[in-house]
């Protein structure tokens, strides 16, 4: 058991935390024909947008409701039914996603209240479905907003069927913020291998796995259609991954009647484990050979890396459905979680194998991760890796100073194993060899405790 | 609020300014300050641009007073470089939460300045004001007047929520800032008649640093740059320079012609980018100091200077000439780099086949009509969809232009180049110019583009013709 700790400082140094509309606007870009709206001042957008495209390295569909100080005054209606007129005359999109931000939830804007207006005033607009989802940016993080916006399509978008008529390969799945392109292309091949039919809400995989469209597109590049989030109602299972999926997974349920299955994470033997099992059973369909063969060469794997990895101090800072995946599995592979420091309130928190968790920044991170053999975040974390002199991975978002984050695959057996080399690998580059010094009784050492130097 | 709408109406209102000066009475006052559309607009906050333009200063804390969403999202993105201190790289911010929309905000900033300045130590905080804090009516100035006089550190409020406009208002009243609460507050130690501002110059992947050998060879100072790689002290000292030079022709006029106003420092507009550019900017930075009394023979040894450093450039360039000449370029930059890219790539032999003016003022945009004669066209506002359509139809071989359009050359199979704040190469001075110009020839010579271009085996009639005359 973990104690969660609320870092008290007045001043975040270094933060780890993104803000809650942009997660949202990302979930939306997981629908084929999206384009998120911020509704906010125009740098909300701008800033997200810029975060993005460093990330991903992509064309970002991203628009702003562009409030100027006299609208946050009169309020945003105006500038909401423009942008909603002008994306829809410029990028003629399926979907319009519009996110709340800090200043829209000041003035207090009935984001919802305005779209029944506006669909009132603009029959035109009828074929354009809008969903709007609340996230001011002074409440949760990155992963709460992304949560919401997949909530918010689940209420507005999918459809109770009419009467029972299930069918029996299809299964939605509902990836947490933290699964990238890579990781849902990997599932997919998953589920399809046991004949299943499976559905991602949001689907990243087709619109920002990095690939050449055959014409220039304002809107998303890919991604689940509209037509298949209506019918998730007639899906016989949802499978939701990370604890940030239970509400959209509960919402489903609630609207269609689909049970639903929550993964924590799909790193790690047991977890794949787990999957496999309730895939096999779901569907009736025995595990298939090529799942045999990557759990056999997963284990082969943690057998040839465990040497590496056992009583390694490793410091991790992340959202906290992909702290508790990579702490859980660090720890699993005879690891120390030295450090675990995450963004926001999650259930997960406390079960996090570390003495205590803190909701804090990457300055708390980077005090507590001293000494450590291994620092794991975001690209936020090299000012902190450099000064520590501490090997780095990058995981999360954003990762902007390295190529493929968005094929950054870590679930499944294979992408485990792969997980185990690339980190194996770090260790073992990071080896000191022995001098004439290495054994010199404790007397003649120093402490080994870095003090954290500032220098300007 | 009401001081800032006086501030930013005065920052509109701009004598130095021509393109506001050309405009009648009315359309003067309402400024440059154009009305965003929604749903249709591109491009940062006034916060954005006044983190641009002051960031660079290296050994103060920059803080940021707002939700998380201005600060978390954006920090450690933007390229200027530092000679010394990093401090400038830590981010700050006061990550308001709901606690502090109901109670207000004040108090924990003050709290927050307090912290900043007992565990870094900064030379001085930078405070900037974000939209929630504005609205929820945070007294900013006030704060940082008070943290100010008990922690005995400057404490520079610089209130620019995102709402009251672009980032280029955001430049400018970033500019206003410092002539209001830094230059001109502490005396240097000595004084030079060699000593000059650069204005307008971010540093941006070390691009001082491309001119500054030059300078340091001629014996002139820079006594601030406002503000790449700057120490707060030396902007605080800068009202002393006898001339100043103004790099980017919008974003920091006001600070320039404040300063003559004030200080009675001349300045000039130039640029450090392309050949001719950098000769003339050293050459006037020259000229200026001879006028305000430095020895004549300045003139001279500056001449020497840029004839041996020309020569040196072309020297280096000249080998890609043969590759470059008759390639067509489509240029997409902001403001004062349409022009002085133009002019620089047109001296390699590349061909101009478009470029956009959206933020030129209309004596830019007669300056690059003079430089690219008929052949090219200007865009106000391409969208992408044109752009992408122009690039697919090979209409022309690169395109240079910010991180925003490059996946729409990149898409069509185009070569790109990054000429924006994010890029990871210098491009000023001579040595930018060599560095630019083997940049293009090392995308446009690339072989993936050959191999890219190529069909897919299943849309190749002919592999498949062969493919089954092997099966068969």
């Amino acid at each position: 058991m973990a104690k969660v700790i609320v870092s008290q400082k007045q001043c975040t140094v270094n933060p780890l935390k993104m803000s809650q509309p942009i997660g949202a606007a990302l979930a939306f870009m997981g629908v084929e024909g999206s384009m998120p709206l911020l509704h906010g001042s125009q740098g909300c957008t701008s800033f997200g947008l810029v975060l993005f495209v460093r990330h991903f390295r992509e064309a970002i569909p991203m628009q702003t409701t562009a409030m100027s100080e006299v609208a946050t005054v009169l309020g945003g209606f105006d500038n909401v039914e423009q942008a909603i007129v002008n994306i829809a005359n410029r990028a003629n999109p399926g979907l319009i996603g519009i996110c709340t931000t800090g200043v829209a939830e000041i003035k207090g804007d009935d984001l919802n209240g305005f779209l029944k207006l506006i669909r009132a005033g603009h029959p035109e607009l009828g074929h354009i479905a809008l969903v709007d989802v609340s996230t001011p940016d002074f409440e949760g993080a990155f992963q709460d907003g992304w949560a919401a916006a997949v909530t918010r399509m689940v209420e507005e978008l999918v459809e109770t069927p009419a009467m029972e008529t299930r069918l029996s390969r299809r299964v939605n799945i509902l990836p947490g913020c933290h699964l990238t392109p890579g990781d849902i292309d990997e599932l997919r091949d998953i589920f399809e291998a046991f004949s299943l039919d499976p559905f991602f809400l949001p689907d990243l995989s087709g619109s920002l796995d990095g690939h050449i469209p055959a014409e220039f597109t304002p809107t998303t590049l890919g991604g689940i259609s509209l037509e298949n989030i209506r019918r998730m109602g007639s899906a016989r299972w949802t499978v939701a991954i990370g604890e940030q999926m239970r509400g959209a997974a509960i919402t489903l349920e609630h609207r269609t009647g689909v049970p639903y299955k929550l993964f924590e994470r799909l790193t790690g033997l047991a977890a794949n484990d787990e999957l496999m099992g309730f895939l096999s059973q779901m569907s009736g369909v025995p595990v298939p050979r090529k799942y045999r063969r990557q759990r056999s060469q997963l284990i082969d794997a943690m057998l040839d890396g465990h040497f590496h990895f056992g009583g390694k101090k490793v410091a991790v800072a992340a959202e906290p459905d992909l702290l508790g995946t990579l702490a859980n599995w660090v720890q699993e592979m005879g690891c120390e979680v030295q450090a675990a420091v995450t963004t926001t309130a999650s259930p997960l928190l406390e079960h996090i194998p570390a003495e205590e968790v803190v909701i804090g920044d990457l300055e708390d991170f980077e005090l507590r991760a001293t000494g450590a053999n291994l620092i794991v975040t975001h690209s936020h974390g090299r000012q902190a890796a450099e000064r520590l002199g501490i090997p780095f991975l990058r995981i999360g978002i954003p990762v902007f100073d390295r190529l493929g984050a968005g094929q950054q695959t870590i679930v499944g057996y294979r992408g485990t194993r792969d997980l185990i080399f690339t980190v194996g690998n770090m260790f073992l580059a990071s080896g000191h060899e022995p001098t004439p010094e290495t054994w010199l009784p404790p007397a003649h050492n120093s402490s080994p405790l870095v003090s954290l130097h500032v220098t300007h | 609020m009401s001081d800032l709408r006086v501030k930013v109406q005065q920052v509109f209102d701009e004598p130095g300014c021509a393109a506001n000066q050309a405009k009648p009475t009315r359309d003067r006052k309402k400024g440059c300050n154009k009305l965003l559309a929604p749903g249709a607009a591109a491009g940062g906050c006034a916060f954005d641009g006044a983190k641009i333009a002051l960031q660079p200063i290296t050994d103060v804390a920059h803080l940021v007073h707002g939700p998380i969403a201005c600060e978390g999202n954006s920090w450690d993105g933007r390229g200027s470089k530092s000679s010394g201190s990093q401090l400038y790289r830590t981010s700050f911010t006061t990550n308001m939460t709901e606690q502090d929309i109901v109670f207000g905000g004040e108090k924990h900033l003050y709290k927050a300045i307090k912290e900043v300045v007992e565990k870094y130590n900064p030379a001085a905080v930078f405070v900037y004001q974000t939209c929630v804090p504005a609205m929820i009516g945070d007294d900013l100035e006030t704060v940082c007047k008070a943290a100010g006089k008990k922690l005995g550190k400057p404490v520079i409020p610089v209130n620019v929520p995102g709402f009251v406009g672009s980032k280029n208002l955001g430049n400018k009243l970033a500019g206003e800032a410092l002539l209001d609460y830094v230059i001109g507050t502490e005396e240097p130690e000595e004084t030079t008649p060699y000593d000059i501002n650069i204005i307008g110059e971010y540093n941006l992947s070390g691009e001082l640093w491309q001119v500054k050998p030059l300078l340091d060879e001629l014996g002139i100072r820079i006594l601030a740059c406002i503000s790449g790689d700057s120490k707060y002290h030396e902007i605080a000292r800068s009202h002393r320079a006898r001339a100043a030079m103004m790099v980017c022709s919008k974003a920091m006029i006001n600070v320039a012609r404040k300063m003559e106003e004030r200080y009675g420092i001349p300045y000039f507009e130039g640029s450090f980018y392309g050949i001719g550019d950098m000769s003339d900017s050293l050459r006037k930075i020259a000229q200026l100091l001879v006028d305000r009394g430095a020895p004549a023979d300045l003139l001279v040894r500056t001449e020497v200077v840029i004839e041996r450093e020309e020569a040196r450039a072309w020297q280096r360039i000249a080998p890609c000439r043969p590759r470059l000449l008759g390639k067509r370029v489509l240029l997409f930059t902001g403001g004062v780099k349409s022009w002085s890219v133009v002019a620089a790539l047109q001296e390699t032999g590349l061909v101009l086949t478009g470029t956009s003016v959206k933020k030129s003022t209309p004596g830019d945009k007669e300056r690059i009509k003079e430089l690219m004669k008929d052949d090219a066209h200007m865009f106000d506002d391409l969208k992408p969809r044109e752009m992408y359509k122009m690039l697919k139809e090979a209409r022309a071989d690169i395109m240079l232009s910010g991180g925003r359009t490059q996946f729409v050359a990149l898409k069509a199979k185009m070569p790109w180049l990054d000429i924006n704040q994010e890029r990871h190469h210098a491009y000023a001075g001579y040595e930018g110019m060599v560095a630019l110009v083997r940049e293009i020839d090392k995308a446009l010579s690339n072989p993936i583009w050959e191999q890219i271009r190529r069909p897919a085996p299943w849309e190749n009639v002919a592999m498949d013709d062969e493919l089954a005359i092997h099966i068969a």
